[in-house]
């Protein structure tokens, strides 16, 4: 990253408030905000906040008495985030060439690396925030739940905690890594759920493919995060595709943002 | 203080940019002018570090941009008025603006205020914005860290007239502050009021550069007398060539002065004697940017 000035170097008449660089705490904030202040962000987690409690109310009213338990409405409500919250990170790129205001962030903040990464520490800080959301209002359900006659069981293999949260992270990551990576919304947001898909399909009807799709596909590798205590094997697997599907697009798209000329 | 050395881009074969040089000083207003096309944009892009030049650096308070970590402290820009996210309202915009640069949001709702953003306007999204509406937003965007320069590209577009008047106080009251401005136009009219100093730039390349006064006498005198044989008689004696207009004035390529001490002397009679100013410097304008770019400014 870039090295600090010391402020004795400094050209005569620059304040030294514009000479050290914004803090990436400051500049995540900002990122954050820029997520939900949008008519589209706003919406967005609206839709996704509905749904969630959406997922409660269907197993309250319409599932057996015996599968109402927390890990069931922790795990049902994770699903409209893990769908949704990879678009806010698609979004949170895109929307800076769709809308160009990537000129004007980059304007404020030269170092457009320091940008990327506060927007990744964005995705991450709402994965984490939706999880939580998300295991606050399980539990809500699940003691409306055991009011009604429902199982009510609180226990959660701790283990699938953990693993609901990376999902949630690896998901929107790669929405961040599609976004930089085409720079324009539409196409990212397509591509980014039908080509695991194809790939998916392809793997599953091409013998020859098999073998590999076992370690490249992520909608297959991901699957063992739901499932309590993975095995080395199966986080081998995700590490693979992780770095297939996640961290490829993630390098590649912060090399065409660095690069790319912001008019 | 804005410095500007040997930029250029070339996309291709074509020099956007050609060989820029020039420097903006404390306390002055330059004016960039050129014909649309004409490269203001990509040397104002490059000054700011959104487009990496092919050769030739710009700094500005003496270092380049990208060394500057929070730049909007200290330059203030506005390169593209419409470039903000339509679903946004015009006070989150600000806060946005305020919170990057570490400074308290408190201060967005007087800021607005003061480009002549109240009553609804502030809460409105700024896709319900009209263009004049963007550029005050812009400007109280390029404001709000308290800069001490100004980069503004084509601040003056979208501005109904009494817009245009009241910018130009604004920044006429920013430069005697001290404050270093540099804006670009495409229209010679709109910075000849304000600027103390102009750069004509065309295909890439200046034209001329200087004092705006300077300029102003550059492009000749303008001479009204009660016989205009003798008036042409003398210019012929003086080696010099008129350009008689509609009006009955004669534009002679000299400064006021020397006419008027060579017309005292050979006894002619002068009823106007004064710098062409504008007018002048606008058929300068369109001289030296005719040859360089005519679908520029056919556009």
């Amino acid at each position: 990253m870039t090295t600090t000035t010391p402020a004795s170097t400094l050209p005569a008449g620059l304040p030294a408030a514009a000479a050290a660089p914004v803090p990436l705490t400051r500049l995540t904030l900002v990122e954050l905000r820029k997520l939900a202040d949008t008519r589209a962000g706003t919406w967005l987690l609206i839709v996704i906040g509905l749904a969630t409690v959406a997922t409660s109310a269907i197993l309250l009213g319409w599932a057996e008495g015996g599968e109402q338990s927390f890990g069931a409405f922790f795990g049902f409500g994770l699903v409209p985030s893990a769908v949704l919250l990879p678009v806010l990170g698609v979004l949170s790129v895109t929307s800076e060439w769709s809308q160009r205001t990537a000129l004007a962030t980059f304007t404020l903040v030269p170092a457009r690396g320091r940008v990327l990464a506060a927007k990744v520490a964005a995705g991450v800080l709402i994965a984490i925030g939706s999880t939580a959301v998300t295991a606050i209002w399980a539990a809500g359900a699940n003691m409306l739940a055991i009011a009604t006659g429902g199982d009510g069981t609180w226990t959660v293999d701790s283990s699938l905690t953990w693993q609901s949260l990376l999902s949630q992270m690896i998901f929107v990551l790669m929405g961040i890594g599609f976004g930089a990576l085409l720079l324009n919304t539409p196409l990212a947001i397509v591509i980014f759920f039908a080509l695991p898909t194809v790939w998916t399909i392809l793997g599953g009807t091409i013998s020859g493919l098999r073998d590999v799709a076992a370690w490249l596909d992520l909608n297959t590798t991901s699957l063992a995060l739901a499932e309590p205590d993975m095995t080395s094997g199966e986080w081998a697997r995700l590490a693979a595709s992780v770095g297939v599907w996640v961290l490829i697009p993630l390098v590649l798209g912060t090399v065409r943002v660095l690069r790319r000329e912001v008019s | 203080m804005i410095t500007v050395e040997n930029l250029t881009k070339t996309y291709g074969a074509q020099r956007a940019v050609d060989d820029v040089s020039f420097t903006c000083e404390p306390g002055s207003v330059t004016g960039f002018l050129g014909p649309n096309g004409a490269g203001k944009s990509t040397t104002m892009r490059m000054i700011c570090g959104l487009t990496p030049p092919t050769s030739g650096r710009a700094t500005v308070g003496g270092v380049t941009y990208q060394r500057l970590g929070n730049p909007g402290r200290h330059v203030g820009v506005l390169l593209d008025a419409s470039a903000q996210h339509a679903g946004r309202t015009g006070r989150e915009v600000l806060s946005l603006a305020a919170m990057t640069m570490g400074l308290d949001t408190a201060r967005v709702p007087d800021r607005l205020a003061r480009v002549g953003l109240t009553g609804a306007a502030p809460k409105r999204r700024v896709r319900a914005y009209s263009l004049g509406m963007r550029q005050r937003l812009g400007l109280a965007y390029a404001m709000i860290g308290d800069p001490s320069v100004l980069i503004l590209d084509e601040p003056a577009n979208g501005l109904d007239p009494e817009g245009i008047h009241w910018m130009r106080g604004l920044l006429r009251d920013f430069a005697d502050r001290g404050g270093t401005v540099l804006l670009s136009s495409h229209l010679l009219r709109e910075v000849e009021v304000i600027a103390d100093r102009l750069i004509v730039i065309g295909n890439g390349r200046i034209l001329t550069q200087g004092d705006k006064e300077q300029l102003l006498g550059a492009a000749g005198t303008l001479v009204r007398t009660t016989d205009p044989a003798a008036l042409e008689a003398l210019l012929q004696r003086m080696g010099l060539v008129g350009t008689p207009s509609s009006d009955g004035s004669v534009l002679v390529p000299a400064d006021p002065q020397t006419i008027g001490q060579a017309a005292a002397a050979a006894g002619v009679v002068l009823l106007e004697l004064r710098p062409a100013g504008a007018g002048g410097l606008e058929e300068m304008f369109l001289r030296l940017t005719s040859g360089s770019d005519l679908e520029g400014v056919a556009r």
